[in-house]
């Protein structure tokens, strides 16, 4: 029994019961749903092996928004555990794992693979390129990303999640306090995710140095390009810091070496600035992409070039430079000395100069332009004032003298909200909706989107504006309970009523989806919105190649598809030729289960098992090493006939 | 299939051969950021040896100089392999990687020897903060050069079966990045944690 027992959930309640059963239920209907239809063949063939970076993106999107979901049920269920005084809704060690995992998975789970469908999806038609520079690497990243997704959420109903909080801190992490095989989920589940990063990291920045179309110079390319290029910099080089953090995380749980442990010479503290490291400049890979989807929304919906485009590049790279100066912010109050913290303190504050050059770049855009409140638009209008309370109540936080007033409070947990919701997720649901139509081919419901974002908006507020109140009144984070006579309860109510609303808004999402794949028309051709960038210049849906003919852009500016339509520009000058394409494979999805099974053995400490799943992830490398793989073509008078269908349909 | 530029090296010829080595350049600009983190751990913890031995006591300059010229020269013989393989001769490439190799090879035996000294003197990885980041760091290159055995074994048999084409020139070149790469670390390891402990 004693091998048994180590599954177990250590503390284990009514809910986690019930949603091992639900669990259980929604993959038995899966399994036997996708069975009686027959679709297994058409999953593996058209999903699981695809080496094309628009049906990667969709998985990405596909993961985040349930990752979404699961990180949502998390909050919601704080929410309502706070609500009132003394509450017993979730005990203190339920809480614990509650706010570890929401942390986890809606920063490296739901907000990741979102701005990564947004890398893979727009990249390379925003380059006009045929695909990324490693297709099949980008298969793999995916695999690997979604498998440590899953084993991270596995943890909540196999052997427990972890609970020493999303930054993992030790000793609190170390076995001693940790006692749990929840925070070795979060070590290697994390490490198996972030090593897909990394590949599309690699990939991203190969893709826009090498395969930009004809004429597009560095400084005419789009600005969400821009801000991938920059992002997917930052991952290449913070990444790796958390590689080794983890690392030395899992070796101090499994193999008792003494990195951050108290006695023997360990230092816990060395944990916090490794992490810390890597985390700060994570910050910046989620908050620059969702700039650059704003800056394409804000142009179309301006009918105006981007104001300052030279300023909004370099405001980027001064952030992503700043990004890795300002991590020990994190930790002003743990005794690292007056100068140290001053140090740290103007560079934290220095940061805001050219976050605040984008803002006003962007205020500017819009000034004089021919604004039209769409709903992607209304998402960006609603960001632009949200986002800048966010970074004024940042600048409070960066007076380390002010920061022991609020350090560990709810204030710091409103301000991060507050610069995460409407900096990355508004961007996230924003550029969703403007680029719908690209994915899917039909619009979504203007009305039901526009309610949505004001439901939001409110939603929001209600939420996180109680939070610098009782934050700054003393209201500790991370508390699973308070009393009544602390006085917080009307506020923490009120909080848990915005969160409802929060909900609310997600499920007019989900709605607005279902409604308007019903109901909303199909022929609306490949421009929709009157946009701008070269994204918008291919057919919808988007044919395998991208394009027919790869755009030469050496007439136009950094919104060439705009400069065709309004000048008159020739994009596509030349005739078709043959199109070499990349093939499918199943060996990433094959070496991502042998990683998964590699990483749940080691949580596990079954070395037999773990050593069979490294065997077979070398196989894996092998067998690639000696395969041979040119590729195919597609003739060019197959893809005359493919374009020729696109005229036949209408489509312009 | 592809497209073949005879105008540039072999390894360089086509767009995807390009591709792969840029890719891989900034692959190792990432293994710069492991490596340095180590380093920057291995500086937090060097003095924090608690109830274990410091670095002078354990480190031994015989082995040490032993692995040294063994990466050094093998180094040095993966540069003459990728030179042959410029002139287009499949044979000295296979003889001087194949050197390089066994080389790597003899450097690991060495590695292995000393870490089962330092168990046994009571230096283990879990004996204090110390030892820990040492053995790690160490490891951690070892086990790249570990890696680097098996993938370029592979490249041998590839090209001793397939002969010198862009696809296994194009191997062999990165594969030689890689292994200069090693080599740098490893001149960090035998300045910053070996000399320098030994002083």
């Amino acid at each position: 029994m004693e091998f048994f027992e180590r599954f177990m959930v250590p503390h284990p309640s009514f809910l986690i019961y019930v949603s091992m059963v639900l669990i259980a239920l929604t993959s038995i209907a899966i399994v036997v749903g996708i069975t009686y239809f027959k679709k297994w063949g058409y999953l593996w063939s058209e999903w699981i092996t695809t080496v094309d970076h628009k049906k990667i993106g969709i998985m990405y999107l596909l993961t985040a928004l349930l990752m979404l979901f699961r990180g949502g049920v998390d909050a919601i269920m704080m929410r309502l555990q706070l609500a009132v005084p003394d509450n017993t809704f979730l005990d203190a060690q339920h809480y614990n794992e509650i706010f570890t995992t929401h942390g986890v998975v809606m920063i490296l789970f739901m907000a990741m693979p979102f701005i990564t469908f947004f890398f893979n999806f727009l990249v390379p038609l925003q380059i006009g390129a045929r695909d990324v520079a490693f297709p099949r690497l980008n298969n793999l990243a995916f695999w690997l990303f979604f498998m440590g997704a899953m084993l991270f959420n596995l943890s909540f109903v196999v052997g427990g999640s972890p609970d020493a909080g999303w930054t993992s801190y030790f000793p609190l992490a170390n076995n001693e306090f940790s006692t749990s095989v929840g925070t070795n989920y979060y070590m290697i589940a994390i490490q198996i995710a972030g090593i897909g990063t990394l590949m599309t990291g690699i990939n991203f920045i190969t893709t826009i140095m090498k395969m930009r179309a004809p004429g597009m110079t560095l400084f005419k390319m789009p600005m969400f390009t821009w801000s991938s290029l920059i992002a997917n910099l930052i991952i290449v080089f913070a990444f790796p810091v958390l590689t080794v953090v983890l690392a030395m995380g899992t070796m101090d749980r499994l193999f008792g070496t003494q990195f951050f442990t108290i006695g023997n010479g360990g230092m816990d503290m060395l944990w916090a600035n490794l992490f810390w490291v890597w985390g700060h400049p994570e910050v910046y890979i989620l908050i620059l992409p969702a700039f650059g989807i704003f800056s394409e929304i804000i142009t179309t919906f301006s009918r105006r070039n981007l104001y300052g485009y030279n300023s909004m590049v370099w405001s980027m790279v001064i952030i992503s430079v700043f990004s890795f100066t300002v991590w020990t912010h994190h930790f002003f109050t743990m005794g690292q000395g007056a100068m140290t913290n001053s140090i740290f303190s103007i560079t934290t504050m220095l940061i805001a100069v050219p976050t605040g050059v984008k803002i006003f770049n962007w205020l500017f855009t819009l000034y004089k332009g021919k604004i039209e409140m769409t709903t992607p638009m209304l998402y960006t209008i609603h960001f632009i004032p949200l986002f800048t309370l966010g970074g004024v109540t940042g600048v409070m936080l960066a007076m380390s003298a002010a920061d022991y007033q609020y350090h560990n409070t709810m204030f710091l947990v409103a301000h991060f909200h507050n610069v995460i919701i409407p900096g990355v997720v508004y961007a996230m649901l924003a550029g969703l909706t403007f680029y719908w139509p690209k994915l899917f081919g039909f619009m979504l419901n203007e009305k039901i989107g526009k309610a949505t974002v004001w439901v939001m908006s409110t939603g929001f507020l209600l939420a996180f504006m109680p939070m610098y109140i009782t934050g700054l009144d003393g209201q500790a984070r991370r508390m699973s309970t308070y009393s009544e006579a602390t006085g917080y309860s009307t506020l923490n109510m009120v909080s848990f009523i915005g969160a409802g609303i929060m909900a609310i808004s997600f499920i007019m999402l989900v709605w607005n989806i279902w409604y308007s794949f019903k109901n909303s028309p199909r022929d609306i051709g490949s421009d929709p919105w009157n946009a701008r960038g070269l994204e918008w210049a291919t057919h919808t849906p988007i044919p395998a190649y991208n394009f027919a003919i790869t755009p030469d852009v050496s007439e136009s500016t950094s919104e060439a598809f705009w400069d065709m339509k309004k000048n008159g520009t020739k994009l596509f000058k030349g005739k078709i030729e043959k199109i070499h394409m990349p093939n499918y494979s199943g060996l990433p999805f094959i070496m991502s289960c042998a990683f998964f099974l590699l990483g749940f053995a080691m949580i596990f400490s079954m070395w037999i098992v773990a050593i069979i799943g490294f065997i077979v992830i070398l196989g894996c490398m092998v067998y690639r090493s000696f395969e041979k793989d040119e590729g195919y073509y597609i003739p060019a008078e197959e893809v005359e006939a493919i374009e020729k269908q696109y005229e036949k349909r209408g489509a312009k | 299939m592809a497209h073949i530029d005879h105008s540039r090296p072999l390894e360089y010829s086509t767009e995807e051969n390009r591709l792969k080595i840029l890719g891989f350049w900034i692959f190792l600009g990432a293994e710069i950021m492991l490596f340095g983190t180590l380093f920057a751990s291995y500086f937090t913890l060097v003095d924090r040896t608690g109830s274990g031995p410091i670095g002078a006591e354990i480190f031994e300059i015989t082995p040490v100089l032993a692995e040294t010229f063994l990466l050094l020269a093998s180094s040095f013989t993966i540069g003459l392999a990728i030179h042959a393989m410029r002139l287009g001769s499949k044979k000295a490439t296979l003889t001087f990687m194949g050197i390089t190799l066994v080389l790597g090879l003899a450097f690991l035996g060495v590695e292995i020897y000393e870490f089962q000294h330092y168990v046994h003197i009571g230096a283990g990885l879990s004996v204090s903060a110390f030892t820990s980041i040492l053995l790690t760091t160490l490891g951690t290159h070892g086990l790249h050069v570990t890696l680097g055995f098996f993938w370029g074994l592979a490249i041998i048999i590839q090209i001793s079966k397939r002969g010198l084409n862009h696809v296994t020139a194009n191997k062999a070149f990165i594969f030689s990045l890689y292994w200069h790469f090693l080599d740098v670390v490893w001149i960090f390891i035998f300045s910053f944690i070996y000399l320098k402990g030994m002083m």
